[in-house]
């Protein structure tokens, strides 16, 4: 009778020889011993072919920074602390000042934040605590799929449809009644242009609303519904249960969400160099034409005539850079704190 | 004072409406958006379709009774570039975030600023891989506009394989290593395996981000109005060609944007709708 295989059947193999007879056992430990020596071997080499690729996530942040810097240099030495203030761009004579494309980068991203984040926030509210529970997949999935639009259609559309229709019929309508307010007056005075600052404003805000929202919608989610049922209980509405319990619980999330759709509209580049001009003219007007960082780079990259020109834009890369990663570093801390509550990291 | 208690209540009910309707509102008004964007995309795009879009060249301006045929090959060859390079380094550093790192803090900083390089500016990236590869070979190249992808995909399949491999019960690590199995085996053979189906999700999204990605490939890959399969010389690429088009004063050039735009997003849409359903499935089967 034969005795039944034991579990491990590889090591009993490696006990035999070829005619089915058991070898002596000093060779069979050594064969286990060259065996695990083998398996310990494979496993170093394959933790250190991992740790390699986890490093090239960061070699590839560093190389982004550090390669900007050194490309950017010629600029940075050539205009020092005179290149964030002034708004002479000049490439014919070798003049640039990094002012306007600033400015136009932080206006766009700011309109679009104040479009944004109320209506992410009526969207997240909506999804959590009004629509009915069959209605909130369909429209969730509806939402999300603006951000996977490429950002190259809301160029296109915004160019071409968009911006003629903001000519036709919002641009005269904000000239004369809002150019004509007091000190804010000055922001909303121009020609119906269609493209300029309101207008890339305005296809940012549609393009951030997706991650926002999605944000908010998930950090809603992890609001305990105990504390909810206890609001109701006590006779809250739905609207003071999301102000005095939903959004106290999710702050930092809240304010991480929107600084991530921050993020992602100071970076967006096809959309704003569509609509936005490329002029390199300071305007305050917002229906004025402008530039932004990513647009100026993107428009200007292949044709700079000199090297201090594509410096230039190098060192407006690093700028962008520097300020995205802020942002976002920003976004992902606050995120943490909320998961860190939860228990989850 | 009774009145005053039913004034209050009344306030209070109505600014609950309210709320509730502007919150209504707000989801139509992103949802207009998306409708009007499909549906301009959709109608221009089918009327510029044709079949000579996939088998002709880009043309000449003005650009009438062209195609975009070396385009499409362009984006294929450079989003495989991408896909070939992101991908396996993307895996194996996602494997080394869930498997290796779970108390380190190198994981950590690691996983925080892949999520940062997550949303970094596209065209940032485009500027490192000019001055990595295009500077010092001195010309634009498909070679350089795949690794700009590459980095885009990187970080995007880092994060769902992390994810995805967190998911995996660890009675299921326990048990293989109980019975002696290195760990790159159970990894590789057991870990992955059962994660399958969300690290193709990964791919699929990267994909889907890469397949419309523009400002990285305007100065790695740059354009090109011929057929090109050096993979050291400048390529053309839809979304770089959309871009050229679009920007043009000719009409024939414009149909021709419409018609790419129109594909590309039908494409992308798949693929997210895809890796949707991937997600769907594994998400029920880990349940």
């Amino acid at each position: 009778m034969t005795r039944p295989e034991p579990p491990i059947a590889k090591s009993e193999a490696v006990q035999r020889d070829a005619s089915g007879m058991p070898v002596p056992v000093s060779t069979g430990v050594m064969q286990a011993a060259a065996h695990h020596a083998r398996d310990a071997h494979n496993d170093v080499l394959f933790r250190t072919v991992l740790l390699a690729s986890a490093l090239l996530v960061l070699a590839a942040l560093l190389g982004t920074a550090g390669s900007t810097l050194w490309g950017g240099r010629l600029a940075f030495q050539t205009f020092g602390w005179s290149f964030l203030v002034s708004d002479h761009w000049d490439a014919v004579n070798g003049q640039f000042g990094a002012l306007v494309p600033i400015w136009g980068t932080l206006m766009t991203s700011v309109l679009a934040m104040l479009l944004a984040v109320p209506v992410s926030f009526g969207i997240a509210l909506f999804l959590t605590e009004v629509a009915p529970p069959w209605l909130r997949t369909p429209i969730a999935a509806a939402v999300e799929l603006l951000a996977g639009i490429p950002s190259i259609i809301y160029g296109m559309w915004g160019l071409f449809v968009l911006a003629p229709f903001l000519a036709d019929h919002a641009d005269a309508w904000i000239n004369d009644k809002l150019g004509t307010l007091p000190i804010v007056g000055r922001l909303f005075q121009g020609p119906p242009l269609g493209i300029g600052m309101l207008t890339a404003g305005l296809v940012l805000a549609i393009m951030v609303i997706p991650f926002i929202s999605s944000v908010m919608r998930e950090v809603f989610h992890t609001v305990p519904t105990r504390l909810k049922e206890s609001a109701y209980a006590l006779g809250s509405t739905t609207s003071e249960v999301v102000w005095n319990i939903v959004l106290p619980y999710t702050r930092s999330a809240v304010i991480g969400g929107i600084f991530l759709g921050l993020g992602r509209a100071l970076g967006e580049t096809m959309a704003v160099t569509f609509v936005l001009g490329n002029a390199h003219q300071f305007s305050e007007s917002l229906l004025m034409p402008s530039s932004s960082i990513a647009s100026v780079i993107a428009n200007e990259f292949t044709e700079a005539s000199s090297d201090l020109h594509r410096s230039t834009l190098i060192a407006l890369g690093f700028l962008l850079f520097c300020v995205t990663f802020v942002v976002l570093a920003i976004a992902k801390l606050l995120l943490l704190r909320l998961a860190r509550k939860e228990g989850n990291a | 004072m009774s009145g005053d208690n039913a004034w209050l209540y009344r306030r209070r009910r109505v600014n609950n409406a309210l709320a509730l309707v502007l919150a209504s509102l707000a989801t139509l008004f992103g949802l207009f958006w998306l409708v009007w964007i499909l549906w301009v995309t959709a109608s221009k795009g089918m009327s510029a379709l044709s079949p000579t879009l996939f088998t002709r060249l880009t043309p000449a301006p003005p650009g009438d009774g062209g195609g975009l045929a070396n385009a499409f090959y362009g984006s294929a060859v450079v989003s495989l570039i991408a896909l070939l390079i992101g991908t396996p380094v993307g895996i194996g550093a996602g494997v080394w975030l869930a498997e290796y790192a779970q108390r380190r803090a190198l994981g950590a900083v690691i996983r925080f600023l892949n999520d940062i390089l997550l949303s970094a500016p596209s065209i940032v990236l485009g500027l490192f891989v000019y001055s990595l590869v295009v500077k010092p070979l001195g010309h634009f190249s498909a070679l350089a506009g795949g690794l700009a992808l590459a980095l885009i995909v990187l970080p995007v399949v880092v994060r769902t394989t992390d994810e995805m491999l967190r998911l995996v019960p660890s009675t299921m690590r326990e048990a293989a290593l109980s019975l002696g199995v290195p760990q790159w085996k159970v990894i590789v053979q057991i870990l992955l395996r059962s994660a399958r189906a969300g690290v193709v999700t990964g791919i699929l999204l990267a994909l889907a981000r890469i397949t419309g990605e523009t400002a990285p490939l305007l100065f790695t890959a740059l354009n090109n109005q011929y057929w090109n399969s050096n993979l050291l010389k400048p390529i053309a690429t839809v979304p770089v060609v959309i871009f050229q088009f679009a920007m043009s004063p000719y009409d024939g050039w414009h149909a021709l944007a419409w018609a790419g735009a129109l594909v590309v997003t039908a494409f992308v849409l798949v693929l997210s709708l895809l890796s949707r359903l991937l997600l769907a499935r594994t998400k029920v089967t880990h349940d």
